[in-house]
């Protein structure tokens, strides 16, 4: 236990000091990317919960993400921003005056997209797990039509632009603030995500993820244990939402469409299925991949542009994996010391029998 | 609401119906066998309406014969997406089957967006179609009559053909009991593949006839009308063909009545289908048709 | 008070009556077996016990209550344990995790508790480890602890199902065909195993058994069923020279 601390506290260490020096030294393209990265952590770490610790295909992240978003921007525009945005019908007006600092807005969005977890949950988790598939996917694309409809909330499908970034970490004024949330949230995320695996709870998630029938019999409540997988990931997935709406500076309905949800489950399995730290590797790589080949879609050397080749690549990608590497980067294991010196460990050994 | 206007509505409602019922049918097949949702069936309307929409408008070529090839194209990429990205998965968790087959829908969406672009295309409605005739005061277009009468040509067709023919037996025994029918000596792969060669060929048609109705193509235009047929197979019974039919029908026309009832909810029409999806599911998660299957322990 | 009593069980799926009629009581610390041929409804009786299926008539009642209608989960808590006929194990899980799972019932800290590692989580914890690590122990299963459960052979995993149900606390054991697949020899070391965590655990054990030595050899009394009625009840003796099992059962299927 100790011994798991002090890594823990050397690895948040190693990722504070990489995050300084690479805030000082990077250009404001590229800290988007490492933000957008960071974003998608939370993103993958969340719905890694549900769908690969606890074995519910949940598709409708990109509607809980929506929840977070709208109600960070809502709480967190002042009301000058808002009436600039409301020009087609103004906003109700219990929203035209508020305006919340950034970290409350933020927790406020975990929190609605908490709730909108249990609302969706309660009904579908009770069912098997290829309805839950469809109906959470419906789910995230009603939230979407719900957004497109309330002009006066949401203000419809023209969107809301101009979503301030915060300029302060912790009350301290400092240059790259957002980045210092983002990261922290990323932080607290992985650490939160990784005790909740491995409690007496998480054990219970996989035993209902290897055999629902046998974890009902062995006395675990089901239903209750889907509700809160779906709680927490739909709460984290909220606040990845409203760091996103942050970043983004504007957000509309089209943003939150399936896609979201498929570029999440994208990296989920090539992470592996049931594996923090593989998310955590695969979000950084895709987030980058993905920008960096945007020049599939823009065209280069020489080559017209083609839009949508890009996810031509990427959803070949998933099904190749899908394919031939089912277990993703890292299977449902962690990433440890043990097994990295294990792998040194190999390369400087006799070859031993494999064990079966 | 006049009575010209309610059947008008009514008419659509049953055109509409009898489309998700189309589409439907190809869902609730392959559930029956595989157990699996093919979230790429409704790429396969998007197949079907741009082959037979190229063939028309590059090759010029008259539309029965486009329509054809169109339907042999798509059946064909139907058979090929089973044999491709869902048979080398059969063994494996049904959680890695379902995600392959989103795979394969946004890999079909996608490389239609860099084949034929992301701009909406125009489909050009063939004559015999188009034709307008006032009935009573009530204006209705030719395919509204076409739409219905060949969906129930179909699936009596569909019906026949599983209940008397070898290969029919074929595919009830599979759904029935895969693992037994294996036994028996029935080609279970090539049952499997004919059924997803003819729900494919269904889908083609139905999207086909889709793209004559809503004559403005895209590349994701089947994401939804997927969705929501899939949706009726679940309403009517998932696994249960006339289960699919009926639940197509009640999904067409509830949709098309309730927009004309209360147009102050039509922006809600996609929302719809899913709300009433999991109204079922709460209240009766076998579908209308649909039988109570235990789970054994 | 009988410990399980089982009045008038019927369950109807469909056309298909897979058990009529059934009627049982078992008193605290008895070994009670179910016989009969493949297809007679004994695994249906179980999944009625367990709360798996709901009965279509008949209710069960566990120390005087009314458990028909509960959820497997809520029975389990109540003091029934099941094994399963085809091993359901967490096979991606270690065996110590698998038994672990199965204390999760008796957890008293909440899910924000047990997430941030709070004092009271923590000694719940403590407990859970050393109750499952003497359970693995009394199994015989301990230098298995840190193997993945499907990497154990069949009757390793089978013992693991009933460690596994053990540390559920039950007061009445359902145990579904447990020596399934085992050489003589093993089937031998069932039986004893089976009175020997009777004692141990001052349990009750109800079993669904083929082998016939085993049955024989443990139960006090034995209920055959066939085509989901019951044709005779009695100790291993009465039933061993009941014409009807002989006639139902035993004539058709060759003993063991």
């Amino acid at each position: 236990m100790k011994r798991k601390i002090i890594t823990s506290l050397i690895i948040i260490g190693i990722v504070i000091v990489i995050l300084i020096l690479l805030q000082n030294t990077l250009g404001n393209f590229k800290l988007r990317i490492l933000n957008l990265a960071g974003i998608y952590v939370i993103f993958a770490v969340s719905m890694n919960l549900i769908n690969g610790f606890t074995g519910q295909l949940a598709l409708g992240h990109a509607g809980f993400i929506a929840v977070g978003a709208y109600t960070y921007t809502l709480l967190v525009m002042d009301s000058d921003l808002k009436s600039m945005n409301f020009f087609l019908e103004p906003i109700v007006p219990f929203l035209s005056s508020v305006h919340w600092p950034f970290l409350p807005a933020v927790i406020m969005g975990g929190l609605l997209a908490g709730l909108a977890g249990l609302l969706i949950g309660a009904p579908v988790l009770r069912l098997r797990g290829d309805y839950l598939a469809i109906a959470t996917l419906g789910f995230g694309e009603i939230i979407r039509t719900v957004f497109t409809n309330t002009q006066s909330i949401t203000n419809g499908s023209l969107g809301l632009k101009a979503i301030p970034m915060p300029k302060s970490f912790l009350f301290i004024e400092m240059k790259n603030a957002f980045t210092w949330w983002v990261w922290t949230a990323v932080i607290i995320t992985v650490i939160f995500h990784f005790l909740l695996v491995s409690s007496s709870y998480g054990r219970a998630l996989k035993a209902i993820r290897e055999d629902e029938k046998a974890a009902e019999a062995m006395g675990v409540n089901i239903f209750k244990h889907k509700v809160w997988a779906m709680v927490i990931s739909s709460f984290f997935a909220g606040i990845g939402g409203a760091l996103l709406a942050s970043l983004m500076t504007t957000i509309d309905p089209l943003m939150f469409r399936f896609t979201l949800t498929f570029n999440i489950l994208l990296i989920v399995v090539l992470g592996g299925m049931g594996s923090i730290s593989g998310s955590v590797i695969s979000a950084v790589v895709v987030t980058i991949l993905m920008e960096w080949l945007r020049f599939l879609d823009q065209g280069f050397m020489g080559l017209p542009e083609i839009p949508g080749l890009r996810m031509v690549v990427f959803s070949t990608l998933l099904l190749l994996v899908v394919l031939f590497y089912p277990r993703g980067l890292m299977g449902n294991e962690e990433l440890s010391w043990n097994k990295i010196t294990k792998m040194f460990q190999r390369f400087h050994m006799q070859p031993r029998e494999v064990r079966k | 609401m006049t009575l010209q206007e309610f059947l008008q509505n009514f008419a659509n409602g049953i055109s509409l119906g009898s489309l998700y019922a189309l589409i439907a049918i190809g869902y609730t097949m392959v559930y029956g066998i595989l157990r699996l949702i093919n979230f790429a069936h409704g790429e396969m309307i998007m197949v079907a309406a741009y082959i037979a929409f190229y063939t028309v408008f590059i090759f010029s070529m008259p539309w029965y014969i486009s329509f054809f090839i169109a339907i042999i194209i798509t059946t064909i990429v139907g058979i090929l997406v089973e044999r491709l990205a869902y048979k080398p998965l059969r063994s494996s968790p049904r959680v890695t089957i379902l995600i392959s087959a989103i795979g394969v829908s946004f890999f079909l969406q996608n490389l239609g967006i860099v084949l034929f672009t992301g701009r909406p295309k125009a489909f050009q409605v063939p004559t015999l179609f188009s034709q307008v005739y006032t009935i009573k005061g009530v204006n209705i277009v030719s395919l509204t009559f076409f739409i219905p009468t060949i969906t129930v040509v179909l699936l009596i067709l569909l019906v026949y053909v599983i209940n008397n023919t070898k290969i029919g037996m074929a595919m009830r025994a599979v759904a029935k009991d895969y693992d037994t029918s294996s036994l028996m000596g029935i080609d279970v792969n090539k049952i499997i593949s004919v059924t997803f060669g003819i729900g494919s060929a269904l889908a083609a048609i139905g999207g086909i006839m889709w793209s004559m109705k809503f004559p403005q193509l895209t590349p994701t235009m089947g994401l939804m009308p997927g969705l929501k047929c899939f949706i009726a197979a679940v309403l009517g019974g998932i696994g249960n063909i006339t289960g699919a039919v009926v639940g197509g029908f009640i999904l067409g026309l509830t949709e098309i009545l309730l927009v004309a009832f209360l147009p102050d909810l039509s922006g809600y029409r996609d929302a719809f289908a899913f709300i009433l999806l999991i109204l079922i599911l709460l209240v009766k998660p076998t579908g209308i048709l649909g039988e109570k299957i235990a789970e054994k322990v | 008070m009988n410990l399980l009593e089982v009045k008038g069980i019927t369950m109807q799926f469909g056309g298909l009556k897979a058990v009529a009629n059934f009627n049982l009581n078992i008193d605290k610390n008895e070994i009670v077996g179910l016989i009969g041929p493949n297809g007679a409804g004994k695994t249906t009786c179980f999944n009625v016990i367990a709360g798996e299926y709901v009965p279509t008539q008949g209710k069960v009642f566990f120390e005087g209550r009314d458990i028909t209608k509960s959820r497997p989960d809520q029975i389990t808590k109540l003091g029934i344990a099941r094994t399963f006929q085809n091993i359901r194990l967490f096979k991606d899980l270690t065996v110590l995790e698998n038994v672990l799972i199965a204390n999760h019932l008796n957890l008293q800290s909440n899910i924000f508790s047990a997430t941030f590692r709070l004092p009271w989580y923590q000694k719940e914890e403590k407990i859970m480890y050393e109750r499952s690590l003497q359970l693995l122990d009394q199994l015989k299963l301990t230098q298995y602890k840190n193997e993945k459960a499907s990497s154990l052979p069949y009757g390793l995993q089978r013992r693991l199902e009933i460690a596994r149900a053990l540390a559920t606390q039950p007061k009445l054991l359902l145990l579904d065909e447990p020596a399934a697949g085992m050489n003589p020899q093993e089937s031998k070391e069932l039986m004893y195993l089976i009175q020997e965590l009777r004692d141990k655990f001052d349990l009750t054990i109800f079993m669904i058994e083929h082998h016939m030595p085993v049955i024989m050899g443990v139960c006090q009394r034995i209920l055959v069923l066939d085509y989901g009625v019951t044709i005779a009840e009695g100790t291993p003796k009465e039933i061993q020279s009941n014409e009807r099992v002989i006639a139902a059962y035993l004539g058709v299927e060759h003993i063991a």
